[in-house]
């Protein structure tokens, strides 16, 4: 019995194991490693594949146009890499903004069963007898959906990069690749919301069909109504300030704008604009000192670090949100009955 | 070892009670179960026996009372008894993708084993389960007497002392019922294993259990063995069912007694 535990103590003491699904290691780690190696070879992860692919070729193809006509027209257009990732042609979307549609769905598309599919299938009492905490359970599966994500989404950016490169010529400035950089972690983060969100779903409804419907409905409520919502709220807390005009017009925008900050669907298409826009100075409607000093202001391109420094707050919020879901899967869970 | 020296028992409820709101699902229970021993808790469906067996694992907090489980308080300290108590649930399952094998692997992993001894074990388990020839089919695949049969390997993966078996029999056929009873026994023998296993089919587990104790609407109306307690019920050579009747009916009536 001794020998036993003191081997299970001290896992590190022993020599590694040359099959890295077999090395031991705290009990998130030995959930996620399983949690990968099932779900590499799933149909979701081939699903998750096929739709990034698409929505990184489509607008690759359709917009090299529209971006040999930009490189031509100027020689002046700072930054003509980022240009492939934001610049789309007519009916297809820049590949930033299709990712920026499709990242919510990858992230519900690994989190919704998270919890309610163990119940469903019969391992969950099995899987809790085992000697680890139940947040090893949620991180393992967390950590393990945003890996596959993640390396997908790296994956297609490095190939609408080759494209680039090779089809269009044109080559990226180190200051351009890291501000890409920068943009696919603010998408991780991203994905992250949506996947503790949909974790949070899997905890607390018990079907996981009525968890995935829950969560496409919040999406679609904050990516296609959540700016109508924001008007209409806006609108019944400052009812004149919709048809007035000057600091009246802008103090309604701005609420609207605060409302509408909820979704992290507007903080993330705001921290988006910032990273690959380099002229982008400011991304909330601003108030009207900074209105007065922004009229002032010569165009011009903000270095990485005063870009981040735009993007600061959302991704701030995009974080705490992920750290609320989390929270809140972590409490319910512990509390929940461990059979239906 | 010391926690389980002759005698003391590895299993101990005492005053274990359950409430879920205005419901008592488990009612000052008061039973030991010692090394080497095979325990029934029989009762019917509802009777509060998966509420019992979630409480030793410490996965449920009981309202009062306490459970030890090898000398450990399941719900101050409930890695360490999960780490030592083999547990197959009530119509267990397993990840359908993955082979039996895999599935086994995953619970050794679970358990910090160290993986050369693990992978050597589980060989051995698939063997005397009877699934070496299934071993690497998806569990997908498995009859539910296979997989049955796999959940008692899995709860043995981690050379537990104790083995808590909820409703090993439901759902299999009458030819694999007495297969599995009889893989059961032989394992609690070789290995000294301490055996909790419920069960609301009272024949089928009657042969195979030491002691047993009967339960009816969350209390233990009887305990003891099968003979003792045909003997308590007025007549030998009664039948653990017919046994049951007759005590559960008595516990109804002095409970109604006891309301009046």
């Amino acid at each position: 019995m001794t020998t036993q535990l003191e081997a299970a103590e001290a896992p590190a003491a022993r020599p590694a194991d040359s099959d890295w699904l077999h090395r031991r290691g705290p009990g998130w780690v030995v959930v996620m490693r399983k949690e990968l190696a099932e779900g590499l070879t799933s149909l979701r992860f081939a699903i998750l594949l096929g739709l990034l692919a698409l929505a990184a070729a489509a607008p690759v193809y359709a917009a090299s146009g529209a971006i040999r006509d930009a490189a031509e027209g100027a020689s002046g257009v700072a930054a003509l890499f980022l240009a492939l990732f934001t610049i789309g042609a007519d009916p297809v979307p820049s590949f930033v903004a299709l990712v920026g549609f499709v990242a919510p769905l990858l992230g519900i598309a690994f989190g919704f069963d998270a919890i309610n599919g163990e119940r469903a299938q019969g391992t969950l009492p099995r899987l809790l007898s085992q000697p680890i905490h139940r947040d090893d359970v949620i991180n393992g599966k967390f950590a393990a959906g945003l890996a596959m994500i993640a390396v997908a989404v790296t994956g297609m950016m490095l190939l609408v990069a080759g494209i680039g490169i090779l089809r269009l010529g044109i080559v990226p400035s180190p200051v351009e690749v890291l501000r890409l950089a920068s943009w696919l972690l603010l998408t991780i983060v991203y994905i992250g919301v949506w996947l503790s969100f949909a974790t949070l779903c899997s905890v607390l409804v018990r079907r996981a069909a009525t968890s995935a419907l829950i969560a496409i409905g919040v999406w679609l409520v904050l990516s296609l109504f959540g700016v109508l919502l924001a008007q209409l709220v806006a609108g019944m807390i400052d009812p004149s300030g919709a048809t007035a005009t000057g600091t009246g017009a802008l103090g309604h925008a701005q609420l609207e704008q605060q409302l509408s900050s909820i979704s992290p669907n507007t903080l993330y298409s705001q921290a988006t604009t910032a990273l690959l826009n380099p002229s982008a100075t400011a991304v909330t409607v601003p108030g009207l000192q900074q209105l007065i000093q922004l009229s002032q202001q010569i165009p011009t391109q903000l270095s990485l670090d005063q870009s981040l420094l735009v993007a600061w707050p959302q991704i701030v919020i995009l974080v705490a949100v992920t750290v609320g879901c989390f929270v809140g899967a972590y409490v319910a869970f512990l509390r929940q009955e461990v059979r239906a | 070892m010391a926690a389980a020296e002759a005698g003391a028992p590895l299993v101990e409820a005492t005053h274990l009670t359950k409430r879920y709101g205005d419901f008592v699902a488990v009612d000052d229970l008061t039973f030991r179960v010692g090394a080497g021993e095979i325990y029934g808790l029989l009762g019917p469906n509802g009777a509060g026996k998966t509420t019992t067996i979630l409480m030793l694992l410490g996965l449920s907090e009981p309202s009062d009372g306490e459970a030890r489980v090898i000398g450990l308080d399941p719900a101050r300290d409930p890695l360490e008894v999960k780490r030592r108590v083999g547990y197959l649930p009530d119509s267990v399952g397993f990840y359908g993708r993955l082979s039996g094998r895999e599935n086994l692997d995953y619970t050794a992993r679970l358990n910090g084993l160290d993986p050369t001894e693990s992978t050597a074990r589980i060989v051995e388990l698939l063997e005397q389960v009877r699934l070496t020839d299934a071993a690497d089919h998806p569990a997908d695949t498995y009859s539910r007497g296979m997989l049955q049969r796999l959940g008692v390997a899995d709860a043995l993966v981690k050379d537990p002392q104790i083995l808590i078996l909820d409703e090993p029999t439901t759902s299999i056929d009458p030819a694999g019922v007495a297969e599995l009873l009889d893989l059961i026994q032989s394992l609690a023998r070789d290995r000294g294993l301490a055996v909790l296993l419920s069960s609301h089919l009272l024949s089928q587990v009657e042969q195979l259990c030491d002691r047993v104790g009967i339960f009816s609407h969350g209390r233990l109306v009887a305990e003891g063995r099968v003979s003792e307690l045909a003997d308590r019920a007025g007549d030998p050579g009664l039948s653990l069912d017919e046994v049951y009747r007759r005590l559960a009916a008595q516990a109804e009536e002095e409970r109604r007694d006891d309301a009046a």
